[in-house]
């Protein structure tokens, strides 16, 4: 079983949000990043948990900077074989699907297994553009997926209850909270990470589709009104006529 | 207890002289924390408990002799890697930090360093998976700060040793699988053994009534007429230096391990200072608190620095024991400090359980006093700079 697990750096959830340049940047100032929690806990985790049970590799794929080197050393900690970086810096998601898509075109790969989102920009889009990319199935938002010969059997969760999918194998999936367990890297697989194949890959031609053209943050919170328990008008009449909610 | 919602302070940028490594360590020691310990540190606290389960946690981590090399069941990492695993441990809770400090630095240590490669080949892996627990016996009832005197003792009888007396203190004792003991020979020279739970004659009472390291298990070690196979002997270091060696190992995570301490309370106070309001402003606006904080990060910056040069002189092999003496003696009286202005800050709510200041601060009367007191450290110094020695 060949498996690409595709690695996204996000900030950290407790990182001060702020913005630089007119607005048009994120400020990485003291932010703290981490792996994106889809990709770690629960993409990188089943697919290592496959390979346990029934052999084969687990490479990493990220498209970013020299500054994704610590987060891909982590996932490589976590139990990766190996792993590539596409030494570009865009976060336009056909660009990056583009990419991946041409690394994995002709590396036989069975599973491609990404994070529902990312936590920063949660677009979703990356793994189903991959999988039109590389003209195969693309099962959304699977909480479980087993593999036995070339099929894979998945679960997602739908309105009222689980849906089950079986699709053939290659296949890219995205995976959700529940697909498996966050999984602490311990010593000597961070030792040993040091060692493992990390190749950075020039990208290839790819129109970038989007840009950012500003960021802003939510309105602050307002301040909290109490009401007395015996003043459920008063509460009425401030939900009508100040929140104007009913 | 609240969520745990560490975060660690880095005023000087210290991060910078780490390596990529030794952050993923420090960072996954802080992830297992928060994942697994937190949630159940102040119920084993109250209940005076050692939480048993975390050992596998611990070892599957690599927390038991992470700078013991690969081969013998170790990670191969630095001893500034070591050191953050003590910080981060420790910024939990001191008990858990003793159990694995024991663990690496008062069992594994010596065996590496002072045993036969058919102990290390015997003992190490089993150490470092957690299959086997290991305690360190040099305290007697009569010989604290002065082990020198100790009158635990073994005799020669041809096939086997004879060894008897008492070793009082014993983190880990009640449930170790093995221990090793410092005693002296018939001529009174002083020689690590390797005792094993099953030996006849040996026993490990627990003691109790402690109102600090509460989640650490704290036994003696007794043997009457305990035989001991003669391969049980470290063969290649004996007299005080050996124990005194692996103190040294001990003590320079424990100067690691208290940072962990003051930082988890400096955090705490600050985020605490910033929410709560009196007099209509966060308590952080008025200058008294902003005294006590700014001297906590001060204080912990320093001692940071001076932890972190310990740190590659040991990585060179060239910190002396001491240098380690000082940073033991200086961070814990800073941490002391720290926990006391933090439990202040925090008005009544600083002596709950909902917080974790009151449970270090009860740790830290530990930690000062074992592995060398304050006092004993300050005599150390002393003797080192004036070359005169004031404990006799
Ligand atoms: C929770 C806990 C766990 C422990 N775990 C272990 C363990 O795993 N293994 C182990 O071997 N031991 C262990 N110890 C024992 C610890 O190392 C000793 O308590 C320590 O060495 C001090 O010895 P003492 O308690 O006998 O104090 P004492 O030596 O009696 O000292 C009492 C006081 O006298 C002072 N004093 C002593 N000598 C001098 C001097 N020359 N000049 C000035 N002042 C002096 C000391 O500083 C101290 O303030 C543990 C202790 C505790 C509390």
């Amino acid at each position: 079983m060949k498996i690409l697990v595709c690695i996204s750096k996000v900030p950290d959830t407790t990182s001060k949000i702020a913005f630089t340049d007119g607005n048009t940047h994120f400020d990485e100032n003291g932010v703290q990043f981490i792996v994106n929690p889809y990709d770690e806990w629960y993409a990188l985790v089943r697919a290592l948990e496959i390979k346990e049970s029934l052999g084969g590799t687990v490479t990493i794929i990220s498209v970013g900077g020299a500054d994704y080197e610590p987060v891909i050393r982590k996932a490589l900690a976590i139990g990766a074989d190996d792993a590539v970086r596409i030494n570009a810096d865009e976060s336009d998601s056909l660009y990056i699907a583009r990419q991946i898509a041409a690394y994995s075109k002709d590396k036989s790969f069975d599973l491609v297994i990404c994070g529902k989102e990312t936590i920063s920009y949660n677009g979703s889009v990356v793994p189903g553009m991959v999988a039109e990319l590389l003209d195969v199935p693309y099962i959304s938002l699977a909480v479980k997926l087993d593999v036995a010969g070339d099929m894979a059997t998945v679960e997602r969760e739908v309105p009222g209850g689980i849906e089950v999918i079986e699709a053939k194998l290659p296949l890219v999936l995205s995976a959700a909270k529940g697909m498996a367990e966050q999984r602490i890297p311990n010593m000597r697989g961070i030792m040993a990470a040091r060692s493992k194949p990390l190749d950075v890959v020039e990208p290839v031609d790819a129109t970038v589709t989007t840009s950012v053209k500003g960021y802003s943050l939510p309105p602050a919170k307002g301040a909290v009104k109490m009401i007395a328990p015996e003043n459920a008008g008063e509460l009425i009449r401030l939900l009508h006529e100040e929140a104007k909610v009913i | 207890m609240r969520t745990d919602l560490y975060q660690g302070h880095d005023y000087y940028l210290m991060d910078e002289l780490l390596s990529e490594e030794q952050k993923l360590v420090r960072d996954t020691v802080r992830a297992w924390i928060k994942k697994d310990v937190s949630p159940i540190i102040e119920d084993a606290a109250e209940k005076a408990v050692f939480p048993k389960h975390l050992i596998r946690g611990l070892a599957e981590m690599g927390a038991f002799g992470p700078y013991i090399p690969v081969e013998y069941g170790g990670a191969g990492l630095d001893q500034i890697s070591y050191g953050l695993i003590m910080q981060e441990l420790e910024r939990c809770d001191s008990g858990l930090r003793s159990t694995a400090s024991v663990q690496s630095s008062l069992v594994m240590y010596p065996i590496y360093k002072y045993g036969s490669e058919e102990q290390r080949k015997k003992y190490l892996p089993k150490l470092a998976n957690g299959e086997w627990i290991g305690c360190f016996g040099l305290t007697e009832p009569d010989f604290g700060s002065n082990p020198g005197g100790m009158v635990t003792h073994f005799k020669d009888m041809g096939d086997h040793f004879l060894l008897n007396g008492t070793k009082m203190w014993i983190s880990n004792a009640p449930f170790a699988h093995i221990a090793i003991v410092w005693a002296k020979n018939e001529e009174g020279r002083i020689h690590g053994l390797i005792v094993e739970r099953e030996m006849e004659g040996f026993s490990t009472p627990a003691m109790h009534g402690k109102w600090s390291l509460r989640t650490s298990d704290t036994g003696e070690l007794i043997f009457d007429n305990v035989k001991v196979p003669k391969e049980n002997l470290l063969p290649n270091k004996s007299g005080l230096g050996a124990p005194l060696g692996c103190l040294d190992s001990a003590r320079y995570g424990i100067a690691w391990g208290v940072i962990g301490v003051a930082l988890d309370c400096y955090d705490v106070a600050l985020r605490y200072s910033k929410e709560r309001m009196q007099f209509g402003k966060p308590i952080g606006a008025f200058q008294l608190q902003q005294k006590k904080l700014a001297e906590m990060i001060t204080e912990i910056t320093k001692a940071q620095l001076l932890t972190f040069r310990l740190g590659q002189l040991r990585n060179e092999g060239r910190a002396t024991s001491a240098q380690i003496s000082m940073a033991k003696r200086n961070n814990i009286a800073m941490a002391k400090e720290i926990v006391s202005e933090a439990r202040q800050i925090l008005g009544a709510m600083g002596i709950t359980n909902e917080f974790p200041v009151m449970r270090h601060m009860m740790n830290l009367e530990s930690v000062i006093t074992y592995e060398g007191t304050h006092d004993i450290h300050l005599l150390i110094t002393g003797m080192d700079i004036t070359g005169l020695d004031a404990f006799k």
